[in-house]
């Protein structure tokens, strides 16, 4: 880096390294979890927020939230909360397991918990770091990496609360978990750091669907990161669904290890935000394993969602389909980059990744490009892509049946979504979604 | 109906199997554990006759006969059917054909007549009519894009087409949800007959919740270390392998 | 051979050669040698002039060296340019058709005699340099339909011919094109009128004989408003230690709502298992889709020729017109085959599909390289390309170079890609099924190229099933 950019680093970074002295200073915590934020916070004053010079950054720039002043979100849970979250959840409510995170923290009065398996936690990561403080250690930052990432840095920097889920070996969750973060600013811009931790041990079971949404009127940004560790034969089924204010910025990573013969399925939406960008870094990490990663976008106005996936093969035998739809109306731009890597003698794996993209509007925009690191000779690697409008056939054909002009389009254009819909196993979420799809595509208030 | 005697393979050089001994009778259900790379797939395979894998020392015979002296066609064709561990994908090949292909190599080495498409079709309605499952699986091409749970359940559908004399199941349950496993672990139930012996190789103990075989026998560094009922599972499953390691270690 | 290579290795089974004498222009080439090619052909003067013209230009060309494949420099001057079976006058029925000729295309499975010649299929046979007999000219004729050795075309259609040939591949157009448009001998011409549905399939077959020789052919189809046709070429060669160069170009024209299929089976000799001997394929093809709502579609089985150079193209002008190509290119031992196609995109709605699948075996090298081009004026254009590769082995190779220029932000494109391995454990798999090696090959093989088999005509569909398993047997096991 030139002196200039060192400047320009650490001109932003100063209020977060800052406001990270006097964070340390508040929030007690075992030396572990002091070196493992340290740590952090030194890699993201190093290298800042990335720039559209960063390869890995190069569609989607970060500026509104780099330039921004975001400070920590004040304590309680301010007003329109309880709605959102009455919102956002699905099911019968005598079932529901749902577990609330206000600007990252636990919230027990918003959350319902009762009847989980015995020896399954659900709750708060500040009390798990007390209760299960073991298994916290072993886990916490481990797959997230502050190196590879600045805003996993800058999340592992502040670490304080979260979400935090042990199934332990051969327990089967039957009730899908909900957990809801909600984001909601003050006075001032806030940014709202959400943290995750999903530790299944051999043969654990777990459905889940994890919420992000926006309630109040205020300035904010969402830093999210998610851990999943997932151990041998386990099975996860969890759905992302990301609905934040269109005016809000979103920045999040997901990361998952698999053991042996594990299977996990992550089907993300993403329906708000402005400036939104997810990572997904999945790790094949045991032979015979096997990963699902779909995503959906719906957006139109100014939204940007940008998803960047890596699906690391590192046993043999492993299996990955991904398969992203994206549709853009008035502004709006879809940016969807897809690495995989397949390590040395991680042989007969089989990977298939398609990207498709429905334009809408002579503006909206989508980048895709696929990124295949192979090192190993026996294996099986697909990815297909398509980009462009609706097909005028398709739409004649309608026509021709007496679905005329937007009615037309419409369907055509639920069609493109349904494909993913149809992957959600979860009756009542997908019921759910359908009418969130319907209700975007129409541009209808949901 | 399976005699395994003094069994030593070896692949690429290596020795994995140092002297199995296996007995098993007409209907019998044998589960056969053991840890992390124990050699139970190598003996899944070398019954089913994987060209890597040689045997050095040992019989095994079927029914009285030979059974090494075949080739993996014969073996097939004599009545041995292995449900694979990571069953293989044939593009453009339906599971229909596939399967008639199949059925007809073993009527054809049996000198019986082949059937054509349309009879098959009756043939295959009947067979799946046994496990109670829907032919959702036959029009798409054999394990293409198949899930790891859907690539499990065909090569299930392939044994109840197949009526296998010896089925070996290599780690059919690994990779399942709940639901999956409780289906598939029903088929074999019910495919479970008094001509029909089976070995089922498993590396998680859940399994046998499901399926209750006759007889338990744990693998350890490719010898069969411990044999005993089902009440071994249950004990496998409080103590983990450990205590065989150590009673190895100790006896060895 | 062990494994899985010992499965794809049977020998050419038709690489015998026909003893029959033969005449040959002198060897090497300048003006003299085309006066006397044309000569020969008794051409009309105009004929002369469009091949010298084109022989001026190639002299200042140079052979093109982007295509992945390597051979030693070619020798034009070692090549003789015109072959022909003696006789001693011009056969004017089959009657008069030396027996041996008969007899050689009969071994091919190609029957020409009226009591044995296939139904349905009509059948121009060319041998080196001449064709030898037309089947069922009379009952084309019938219907409308013209189907002749190119050189009677130039003959008794010269409007036709004039007006159609070099304007899809132009004399200009590459060094190879450059070179058939000045040399070339023998071919078929075929003419659908306007609102004919040509009444059987067309096909030619060519062989190539004598030693020394170049084949160079032309062919041109023409499908006037509303006409159809479907068309078949064969091909083979003895097998020798020489290199043999086959320079072909095949110019397709589609009219308004007019439809072509151009299907391929090339199983020239591909050399032995070191790489000694084989055909050179260096061939230039390309359709125009000139009318509105026309369609070409082209569909190869490649198995033979020690190099194979080609892409069979479509230009697609005319509003709504339709382009496709499906392709199985079949690699083993020393062979080396660079193909795929060019999709040019320039009226409204115009699509595309391109469907490839490579298999390589043994030493060999097989690359795809296809280009989709979508001009500006070519509006809600969509474009569909799968490509596929199959290695069998771990000392062959398999590339894909696919080109994609999009001018136009209306277009949609679509592309699929994989590539992977047959081995022992796919073969293995079939067997604990009770299915035999052999057959677990031609099955996966088969599985593999389903989609583009199902588009040749079913006369051909089994052929080139039972090709490709004769060609890959002993290569897997
Ligand atoms: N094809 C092969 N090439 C080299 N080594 C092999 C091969 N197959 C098996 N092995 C080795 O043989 C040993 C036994 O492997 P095997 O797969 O039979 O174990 P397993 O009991 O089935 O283990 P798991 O429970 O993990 O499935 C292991 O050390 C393995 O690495
Ligand atoms: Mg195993």
């Amino acid at each position: 880096m030139t002196a200039v950019a060192v400047e320009r680093v650490a001109e932003r970074t100063a209020p977060y390294v800052t406001a990270h002295e006097e964070f340390v200073r508040a929030s007690a915590g075992p030396a572990w979890l002091q070196d493992l934020r340290q740590e952090a916070i030194t890699r993201f004053a190093a290298v800042g927020f990335p720039t559209t010079r960063d390869e890995a950054w190069r569609f989607t720039s970060v500026e509104r939230v780099a330039a921004g002043r975001f400070s920590a979100p004040p304590s309680g849970i301010p007003a329109g909360v309880r709605e959102a979250v009455a919102r956002v959840v699905v099911g019968e409510p005598h079932e529901r397991l749902v577990a609330t995170f206000v600007n990252g923290r636990f919230t027990k009065e918003l959350s319902t918990l009762v009847g989980l398996p015995s020896g399954v936690v659900v709750g708060s990561l500040a009390d798990a770091m007390r209760s299960h403080g073991d298994l916290v250690r072993t886990h916490l930052g481990r797959y997230a990496s502050a190196e590879a990432n600045p805003f996993t840095a800058l999340s592992t920097a502040f670490v304080a609360d979260g979400a935090f889920v042990y199934v332990p070996r051969n327990v089967v969750v039957e009730q899908p978990l909900q957990i809801v973060f909600v984001s909601s600013g003050g006075e001032e811009p806030i940014v709202s750091q959400t943290r995750a931790l999903f530790v299944l041990e051999e043969s654990a079971q777990l459905s889940l669907i994890e919420q992000y949404v926006g309630a109040g009127e205020g300035t904010y940004w969402t830093n999210a990161v998610t851990e999943w560790v997932v151990g041998d034969n386990a099975v996860v089924d969890a759905y992302r669904i990301q609905r934040e204010r269109t005016d809000a910025s979103h920045t999040a990573t997901t990361w998952s290890r698999q053991g042996r013969s594990s299977v996990f399925s992550a089907v993300n939406f993403a329906f708000g935000g402005h400036l939104c960008r997810h990572d997904i870094h999945a790790v094949l990490d045991g032979e015979g394993a096997e990963c699902t990663v779909n995503g959906l976008s719906v957006l139109r106005g100014n939204q940007l969602m940008d998803h960047h996936t890596t699906i690391d093969h590192a046993k043999p035998h492993c299996n990955s389909w991904e398969l992203f739809n994206g549709v853009y109306d008035e502004r709006a731009r879809g940016v969807f980059t897809g690495r995989i890597i397949v390590r040395p003698g991680a042989q007969k794996t089989d990977s298939k990744q398609t990207s498709n993209s429905l334009l809408l509007s002579e503006d909206a925009r989508s980048d895709s490009q696929p990124q295949l690191e192979i090192y190993a000779d026996d294996v099986k690697c697909t990815h297909g892509a398509t980009l462009g409008p609706i097909d005028e056939k398709s739409l004649f054909y309608l026509q021709s049946r007496g679905i005329g002009g937007q009615a037309a389009r419409n369907l055509l254009t639920y069609g493109f979504g349904a494909e993913i819909l149809n992957s959600v196993s979860l009756e009542p979420l997908r019921a759910h979604l359908d009418d969130v799809v319907h209700a975007r595509l129409e541009n209808r208030a949901h | 109906m399976l005699d395994i005697k003094n069994l030593h393979a070896s692949v690429e050089g290596t020795e994995i199997l140092h002297g199995v001994n296996l007995k098993v009778g007409k209907g019998e259900v044998h589960a056969i554990m053991g840890p992390n790379g124990s050699g139970k797939s190598t003996l899944a395979q070398v019954l089913a006759g994987h060209p890597a894998y040689e045997v050095t020392e040992g019989t095994v015979a079927l029914a009285g006969a030979d059974l090494l002296d075949m080739s993996p066609e014969e073996r097939a064709q004599a009545g041995v059917f292995m449900a694979f561990q990571y069953p293989v994908e044939i593009r453009g090949i339906t599971n229909a054909y596939f399967l008639r292909a199949a059925v007809n190599a073993v009527r054809k080495a049996r000198g019986e007549p082949e059937y054509d498409t349309i009879d098959f079709l009756d043939v295959l309605d009947e067979k799946l009519k046994v496990i109670g499952w829907e032919d959702t699986f036959l029009t798409r091409a054999v394990n293409e894009g198949f899930s790891g749970g859907e690539k499990k359940r065909n090569e299930i559908i392939q044994m109840a087409v197949l009526e296998p004399k010896l089925a070996i199941l290599d780690e059919t349950d690994s990779g399942l949800d709940i639901d999956a496993l409780k289906l598939v672990a029903e088929a074999v139930n019910t495919l479970r007959a008094p001509d029909r012996s089976m070995v089922i190789v498993t590396h998680y103990q859940r399994l046998l919740n499901y399926i209750t075989p006759d007889y338990v026998h744990v693998l350890h560094n490719g010898r069969i270390v411990r044999s005993g009922g089902k009440e071994l599972a249950h004990e496998l499953e409080a103590k983990g392998y450990d205590w065989l390691r150590q009673e190895a270690a100790v006896a060895g | 051979m062990t494994g899985i290579e010992a499965h794809v290795a049977k020998p050419y089974e038709l690489g015998w050669e026909t003893d029959i004498e033969s005449e040959k222009a002198p060897v090497g080439l300048n003006e003299d040698i085309i006066r006397l090619i044309s000569a020969k052909k008794e051409e009309p003067e105009w004929m002369l002039e469009w091949r010298l013209k084109a022989y001026r230009h190639w002299l200042t060309m140079t052979e093109p060296t982007w295509p992945n494949v390597k051979y030693p420099p070619i020798d034009y001057q070692a090549i003789h340019y015109y072959a022909a079976p003696k006789q001693d006058k011009k056969p004017t029925s089959l009657e008069e058709v030396d027996p041996k000729l008969l007899a050689t295309f009969a071994k091919l499975g190609i029957p020409l005699t009226e009591q044995k010649r296939l139904t349905g299929v009509a059948v121009d046979a060319v041998f080196d340099s001449v064709s030898v007999a037309t089947t069922f000219k009379g009952k084309l004729k019938e219907a409308g339909v013209i189907f002749l050795p190119f050189s009677e075309a130039v003959r008794e259609h010269p409007d036709l011919v004039r007006k159609y040939l070099g304007s899809v591949v132009p004399t200009t157009d590459n060094f190879f094109a450059a070179l058939n448009s000045a040399v070339f001998t023998d071919g078929s011409f075929v003419f659908v009128p306007k609102g004919v549905k040509c009444p059987m399939e067309l096909s030619t077959y060519f062989r190539i004989n004598a030693t020394s020789t170049g084949q160079f052919e032309r062919t041109l189809i023409i499908a006037e408003e509303g006409a159809s046709v479907s068309y078949l070429e064969g091909c083979s060669a003895p097998m020798r230690d020489e290199n043999q160069l086959h320079a072909a170009v095949v110019e397709l024209v589609a009219l308004d709502d007019a439809s072509i299929k151009y299907s391929t089976v090339q199983n020239w000799y591909p050399g032995d298992e070191e790489g000694k001997g084989g055909i050179y394929n260096f061939v230039t093809k390309r359709g125009a889709c000139r009318g509105r709502n026309s369609k070409i579609s082209w569909t190869q089985v490649e198995t033979g020729s020690s190099i194979t150079w080609k892409y069979p193209s479509c230009i697609l002008q005319g509003d709504n017109s339709v382009g496709e190509f499906y392709s199985v290119a079949v690699t083993n031992n020393r062979q080396q085959a660079d193909t795929g196609t060019k999709m040019i995109h320039i009226g409204k709605n115009t699509k595309s599909t391109i469907v490839s699948k490579g298999i390589s075996a043994g030493r060999s090298q097989n690359t795809y390289r296809g280009q989709v081009k979508i001009m500006k004026s070519a509006e809600g254009a969509r474009n569909y390309s799968q490509c596929d590769s199959m290695l069998i082995g771990d000392q062959c190779g398999a590339h894909t170079f696919p080109y994609i220029d999009v001018r136009n932000s209306s277009a949609v494109m679509e592309h699929e890609a994989s590539t992977s391995k047959i081995g022992e454990d796919q073969i293995f798999y079939c067997q604990a099924r009770g299915i035999k090696a052999e057959d677990a090959v031609s099955m996966i093989v088969a599985g593999f190229c389903k989609e583009v088999f199902r588009e040749l005509p079913m006369e051909f569909a089994v052929e080139a099933q039972n090709l490709l398993a004769v060609n890959l047997e002993g290569s897997v096991g």
